[in-house]
Order: structure tokens, then sequence, then C-alpha cells
């Protein structure tokens, strides 16, 4: 176990340099100049090549690929072109706004997902099951801003029950900040809701068929026990591989929602490195948002031993 | 997503008052329960940090036109930086509302009879946000960061003989020929703007960003609270001495009835709208046009227009590769465009937010003048333009219009241009795509097939387009000039006539000169004379209309 932990560990390294060179090159031939940017729209064009010749924007390809790989091997993400500031301390500043989100969007799915994907599985075939799933294929049909900016309309226009905006760190007090989370995790998790309710129900469905479902209600086990004690944990890989894949839409997402409700997180630190053409933001974020998918898709594989004693590594 | 900004729509039940009330009242109810839940189920009971509401009266929550990612004025060039600049930094002289400049950290100044040699005096008691006292040499240092990078800057470094600190307060320039507009050059609001910084900051590379942010500016940076690219806090400078006179755009006593601003970056507009609606922030610098309707039925939210100097919209021509190297064919484009089309096209259906241009220069400004502008007046003629058209050589090739799509304004003038280019038979090579690469696609000299350009759309603020000074893309001189490199020897004297006039005929005869030749050279198409709203919520009081917004005289109640 600790052996496959290690080397699931050390293959990362591969990964994550594979990511770094596939960003780097794609930053490097994608049109758009920081330099241009930053001189803005009364400077001279001799003025914008004075600055990309400050930035080292007029080097080589492989002397710029180099230079960062060495800063990134050392631990060092480098500085951002606009800010001046190193780019893990923006990274850092931004961190908490999204951890908080993602965290609280993955609560709120998983606490309404599961129960309503076993649900749908017990009334299978039936208008409670026909309607969970029209609301999953709905969640998932629906853009997420397009969730985000009815939810604001409605929370916080019309019953100004909610702020529509904005962040509060933790440390200013759990209620201010579950207040600016609230509806941004609802626009986020609808998606996440969804996958995660249809996948509970299929494998609620598989599982439901098998021969120690029947042994058990013979036995005269409750509907609710048999449920959730004796069907839900059998069908509990596929879901948490669907919780896992799914991060990745949530990191998608995060993007969109933190934009829509203006949440200083990495989502909108990528957009706005993006649209700058900050490259060593956008390589640094791309490869914590790398990492991060990694370990995710570690931590769900060890989990297959928790639930399933069958599964060794 | 306009829906976003609807007000709030309750059909009949608006009529009963009394059920109105109620059902507000259980609302407001509701969200007191839910906070009060939410905050006794906080581990521990963390508790709500309550604002006093005179604190919530001294701090105003801005939402400024665009991402405040960096604060040096003089590296980065960007508006939205200046704006933020002038709250930390002071300047020699400052703009007033009629673009005169006036004396701001200077007390005194004296010119030699010959105008070459300009002896500044400066105000006492003048400190740095650190406590170290404005030194001249800080003034020097400053001076000499901001002429490496400003056109006017450039022109007077052409010409200095010395700059120097005589003492702590006093510093002297001598030039090797008069400079007649060195005052407007050290207040214009046109950037980069001649902000003073100490020495040590000074020092930096014009060229390289400045890490440190100490001004003596009527507000400071909360170095801990910034978050690039979404939030910046400012607080009073206890030590900043205003001036006596009254405040005048960057001009006279910069009064902070403010203890802290909080610039909050809100990407999007439909939830800027919603939070100023909600009261979530109190001043939204750049309001977009279709969602002013929607922010007037709010009773609680003002709507004005932000700059009466508003905007002037370019449409650029490279006028180094065919088709545009063509006079014939720039002015077919003239001929054929309708200022109309395009005012409509970014501002809506509101007439009293734009006007037809025949001009390159601000309208309602002392110099404004429309001579030569006729080929822009009246029914548009698409013969005539094609007749020029087929003179110019033309002969199907597609032209390449870089359209930058995030950016709503120059989106619009860009569907336009799509429609006309079509009408005049013109085959449209049409590259939709986002800002930043249209910034870097329009700095490519190579021809259109080769990762150039034919055309781009971009604006210039109203203040900018009042004289020569800081009206960069006006310049014609060639590889110097501003994207597009137009060359035209007449545009050039007229600019330099422009710079060594000594009263305001002469400007005004330097002025009417450079509106002719620039019409006649097309220099870029003028594509109208625009206005943008801002707006705020009832209790802030004190906003004035101008190019950026100025904080000082601003109050609000809670």
């Amino acid at each position: 176990m600790m052996n496959y932990v290690i080397r699931r560990i050390l293959a990362t390294i591969p990964v994550m340099a594979v990511v770094a060179l596939f960003v780097f090159s794609l930053l490097y031939i994608a049109p758009g100049d920081p330099a241009a940017v930053i001189a803005g729209d009364q400077a001279t064009p001799a003025d914008v090549e004075r600055i990309r010749a400050s930035l080292g924007l007029d080097r080589p390809f492989l002397i710029r690929f180099g230079e960062w790989s060495w800063q990134v091997l050392h631990g060092d993400l480098g500085t951002s072109i606009f800010t001046n500031l190193p780019v893990a301390a923006m990274i850092a500043q931004r961190i908490e706004p999204t951890l908080s989100l993602m965290a609280v969007t993955l609560a709120f799915a998983v606490t309404v997902a599961v129960p309503i994907g076993v649900v749908a599985a017990w009334r299978a075939d039936t208008l409670i099951d026909r309607a969970i799933m029209a609301f999953a294929v709905l969640g998932f049909s629906v853009p997420v801003f397009v969730i985000g900016y009815v939810l604001a309309y409605v929370f916080g226009l019309q019953f100004d029950w909610l702020p529509v905006q904005g962040y509060t760190p933790f440390a200013e007090g759990f209620g201010p900040w579950i207040e600016n989370l609230i509806l941004p995790a609802l626009a986020l998790g609808c998606v996440y809701i969804a996958l995660i309710a249809r996948t509970t129900r299929a494998a609620m469905l598989e599982v439901m068929q098998q021969d120690y479902i029947r042994t058990a209600r013979a036995k005269g086990i409750g509907q609710a026990g048999l449920l959730f004690v004796h069907a839900l944990k059998n069908a509990a890989v596929p879901i948490v591989t669907v919780i896992g894949i799914g991060m990745a839409l949530l990191i998608g997402g995060a993007v969109v929602t933190e934009t829509v409700f203006a949440i200083p997180g990495i989502g909108r630190l990528t957009v706005d490195a993006i649209l700058r053409r900050d490259y060593p933001v956008i390589q640094g974020v791309v490869l914590l948002f790398s990492f991060v998918y990694v370990v995710v898709n570690l931590v769900v594989d060890l989990t297959y031993t928790v639930l399933d004693p069958r599964i060794r590594y | 997503m306009a829906e976003l900004g609807v007000a709030p729509i309750r059909g009949s039940l608006a009529l009963n008052p009394s059920y109105e009330q109620q059902t507000w009242e259980g609302i407001m109810h509701r969200r007191a329960f839910l906070k009060t839940v939410a905050t006794i189920a906080a581990a521990g009971g963390l508790a709500t940090p309550a604002i006093s509401q005179r604190a919530a009266a001294r701090t105003l929550r801005f939402v400024p036109q665009a991402d405040l990612a960096n604060f040096d004025p003089i590296w980065n060039t960007q508006y939205v930086v200046r704006n933020g600049a002038v709250l930390i930094w002071d300047m020699l002289y400052g703009a007033d509302d009629r673009l005169q400049p006036r004396r701001q950290m200077v007390e005194a100044e004296e010119t030699s009879a010959d105008g070459l040699v300009w002896t500044f005096r400066l105000r006492s008691g003048l400190k740095f946000h650190d406590g170290e006292p404005v030194l001249a040499r800080d003034v020097v240092a400053s001076i000499a960061r901001w002429e490496a990078r400003d056109n006017m800057g450039l022109m007077l470094k052409a010409i200095e003989q010395e700059l120097t600190a005589i003492d702590d307060s006093t510093f002297r320039w001598t030039l090797k020929k008069p400079f007649p507009k060195l005052l407007i050059a050290l207040g214009k609001i046109g950037t980069p703007s001649c902000f003073i910084m100490p020495a040590r900051i000074a020092a930096t590379d014009p060229f390289k960003p400045i890490n440190e942010y100490v001004g003596s500016g009527p507000m400071k940076l909360v170095r801990d609270e910034w978050v690039p690219g979404a939030r910046a806090v400012f607080e009073k400078f206890a030590d900043y001495v205003p001036r006596q006179e009254p405040e005048s755009w960057v001009a006279g006593g910069k009064r902070m009835l403010l203890d802290r601003i909080e610039w909050i970056t809100i990407p999007d507009p439909a939830t800027a709208s919603a939070a100023l609606q909600s009261g979530e922030v109190d001043w939204w610098e750049t309001p977009l046009a279709d969602l002013v309707p929607l922010l007037r039925k709010n009773r609680n939210v003002a709507v004005d227009i932000k700059d009466p100097l508003g905007n002037i919209g370019d449409f650029r021509m490279n006028h180094l590769h065919p088709l545009f190297n063509d006079v014939r064919a720039r002015r077919a484009i003239l001929t054929a465009m309708s200022q109309e089309d395009y005012m409509r096209a970014i501002v809506g259906d509101d007439d009293t937010l734009w006007k037809p241009l025949p001009s390159f220069l601000t309208p309602g400004t002392l110099l404004y003048t429309e001579d030569g502008g006729d080929i822009v007046k009246g029914p548009r003629n698409l013969d005539v333009a094609k007749r020029l058209l087929g003179e110019s050589g033309y002969a199907g090739q597609p032209v390449t219009c870089v359209v930058a799509q995030d950016i709503a304004i120059t989106k619009a003038m860009g569907d336009v241009t799509a429609d006309l280019l079509s009408r005049l038979g013109i085959k449209v090579d049409f590259v939709a795509t986002d800002w930043g690469t249209n910034a870097a696609r329009r700095a490519q000299k190579s021809p259109p097939g080769q990762g150039g350009w034919h055309m781009f759309h971009s604006w210039h603020a109203g203040a900018v387009c009042v004289d020569p000074s800081s009206y960069t893309p006006i310049r014609a001189n060639g590889d110097k000039a501003w994207f597009g490199w137009p060359t035209s020897a007449k545009v050039e004297a007229a600019i330099e006539s422009w710079y060594d006039a000594t009263s305001l005929d002469e400007e005004k005869a330097a002025m009417r000169r450079l509106n002719r030749a620039a019409f006649e050279d097309v220099v870029y198409a003028p594509t109208g004379f625009f206005l943008e709203y801002q707006a705020w919520r009832k209790n802030v009081n004190g906003i004035v209309k101008g190019p950026l917004p100025f904080f000082w005289g601003v109050s609000k109640t809670v």
C-alpha cells in the first residue's frame, strides 16, 4: 500500500513536467502581448517594445522555458508581470476563497445528491424518480453563470436575503463567511448534484438487483437500513469516482462562479491573468490545478480500499 | 443578463402599501433571522464584526472601470492606474475643471525673461506617507522618471540643459529653448501624469515597475489589504495638508471627508449593477448604458453623466500597407461611414449620450474646431466611396478587421464596420478576438496576411483630445506615431505650431490647421463623440463629473 502511494506520488512528477511544458508552449504560441496591455492606449509602439524587452519577452523560447523550469524546481513560481508580486504569494492570497467555495459546494452537493440519487433508485420509474432525473438533466444542462444570475436576482435583489457578490474571510466569523458562499455554492453545486445523483441512482439500481440485497430484505431489514447501509456502501465506489472526477468540473466551474459573484479566488485570478497575458501567473495556476487534480485522483484511488476491502494495491 | 438589474416588480401587490410594507418587513426579519442562526451556529459563537454607523459613513465602496492590478502610474499608463494613483501621489500642478494647470505641490514658480530658466519652490509641510518630507531632489528624480515615458516629457528632455535641486524646497529647470507648455506638461491628467515619489523609488527604471507605493497624496494604500485584481483599500493620510483653494478636479484643496475607500473590482456588469442596487457598493464608475434604465428605477440610486468631456471613437486604419496606404481608400471610409450608426451601436437609443463629430477634438472645449470636417457631415454617399475605392486600386482582396469582442465599445464599432465594409463591396476578414490579442496585434507592422492588420477600433478620453499634449493617436510622424503609423507633414507642422503658440488665438489657429490636415490625410476615422454614465447610492454626496473619479469632497451618510 505504502509502495503504491509512493509510486503514485512519484508519478506526479513527470505528469507535472508534461503539464509545465504544455502550458509554457501553449502560452508561447498564443496570441497576445502583456507589454501592449501594460503600456496602455496612449503608448507608442516603441514604448511597447521597450517594455517587452524589460520583461524579457523578446528572448528565445528555450531560454525562457529553461529559466522558468529552474525557478519552479526551486519552489519559485516566478513574479507576476503586472503586479510585480511573487506568483506564490498571489496564489496564497487567493486560495482561501476558492477552497471555501469548493468545500461548501462539495458538502452541499454530496449532502443533496446522494440521498436523492438513492431515493430515485428506490422509487425507480415512478414520478419521484422522473422528477429527480429531470432536475438532474436541468442541473447538468443549464450553465453555471445562468443559475448564478437567477439566484443573485431572486435571493440577492428581490428578497435581499444574501449578498450578490464578494467574499468575507473565515477569520471574520462563520456567519459573514457562509453568507457570501451560499449563492455561489448553490450555483456551482447544481451541475455537481446532477452528476452525482445520476451516478448514485445507476449504481444503486445495479446493487439493488444483487442477491445479498434480496437476502437482507428477506431477513426483514428496514427500508432505510437496506438502502443506506447495505446498498449504498456497495454502490459507493462509482459514486466516489464521480465525485473525484467532478473535481475538474468544480475547478472549471469555480472560474465562472467567482467571476459572476466577484469572489477574489484562484478562478478569477486565472481569468484576469489570461486576459492580461500574465504568463507567470497562468503557468503557476495551471500547475496548481494540475497538482490538485492528481492528488484528488490519488485520494479517490485510496478511498476504494476503504470502501471495498477486496481492492488492494 | 440584463434581468439581474430589474427593479423589483410586484404587480398588483405594489398597489397595497401596507401589504408591501408588511412583506418587506417580513423579509427583513427573515434576513435578520438567517444571520442570527448563522451566527449562533458558528463554533464558539463567532460574532459578526459590527462596523459602527460612523465608520460605515466614512467608508466608501467604489467599483472602478477596470481591474487595478498595479499602481505604478509611470510604468503602466492605463487610466485605471492613474485614477488610483491620484489618491496616493500628488502632482506639482493639477488640471482644474477647465483643464488649466494650477499650483498643487508648488508654492510659486519663476521664469526667466527668455523663458529658458524655470525655478520652482515647493509648499512647506509636504510629507510622504512614510513620514519623510518631500524634498526638491524627490521632485527632480520623479520628473526624470516621468520624462522618459511621456511624450511631452521626452520633448522637454530633448531641450533640457539642467534639472537640479537648489535646496530642499527649490529646484531649477534650465532649457535650451523655451517651452511655453511646461506647466501643462506637469499638470496634465493624460497618462502618464507627472506624479511625485520619493527619490529612492523614482530611481527605478521607468520601463520596470516600482515595488513601493509611497506618495504624498491625500490617501495611502493599505498594502496588507490589497488583493491585486480584486480589491484595493486606501486610508486617509493624516499628515496631508490640502491647499486652501476649493477643489476642482485634480487642482485645489483635496479635502478628504472619507476615512477609507475600498476599490472593489467587479468584472461582471450585471453583478456590479446588482451590488449597487442592493447597497453592497456605493459608487459604480462606468455602468453599461444597457443597465442604466434599470438602475434609474431604483429609488436609492442616482445616475448621471460621468465625464462631460466624453470620448471620441477611433476607427483606425493601417497606413503602411495596401489598401489603406492610399489616402483615397481612407477617404472612401470617411465618405461612407455614418457616425450615427457607430454611436447608436455604442450607447443605444439615448440621444443625449452622443453627437456627430466632424472633428478630432473634444466638443465644447476651448480649441474645438470643425474645420475640414465636412467629409463626415450630411448624407452618406456609398457611390462616391466606391469610386474612391476603385481609384485606390482595390481589387477584392480581403481586409483584416481586428475586433476585440470582450469590450462592449470595440465590439459595437466592429460590428458596424463589418456592415459598412460589406456595403462598400469590401471583402472582410473579421478577426473576432479579445482585447489582449488586439493590443498585441495592432503593434504588428507586418502585412495583414502575415500577422498584421488593416483596421481596429479604439476610443480616446475627451480629456486627452482637447489639445496635442497627450493626444498620441493624432500624431502623424510615421514610425513614431500611434498604431497605424500615419505620416502627414501638415499634421505634424500644426502640432508643432501649437507647442510654440504663445496666445490662445495662435493655439486655435494651429488646431484649425491640425483638424483640416487630419481629415485630408485621414489620420484616423472619428466615429463620433459619446458620453458614459456613472451611478451611485443617493446617500453619497459630492460626486462631480470629470474624466476620472475625484474622491475629495465626497461624503456619505448611513
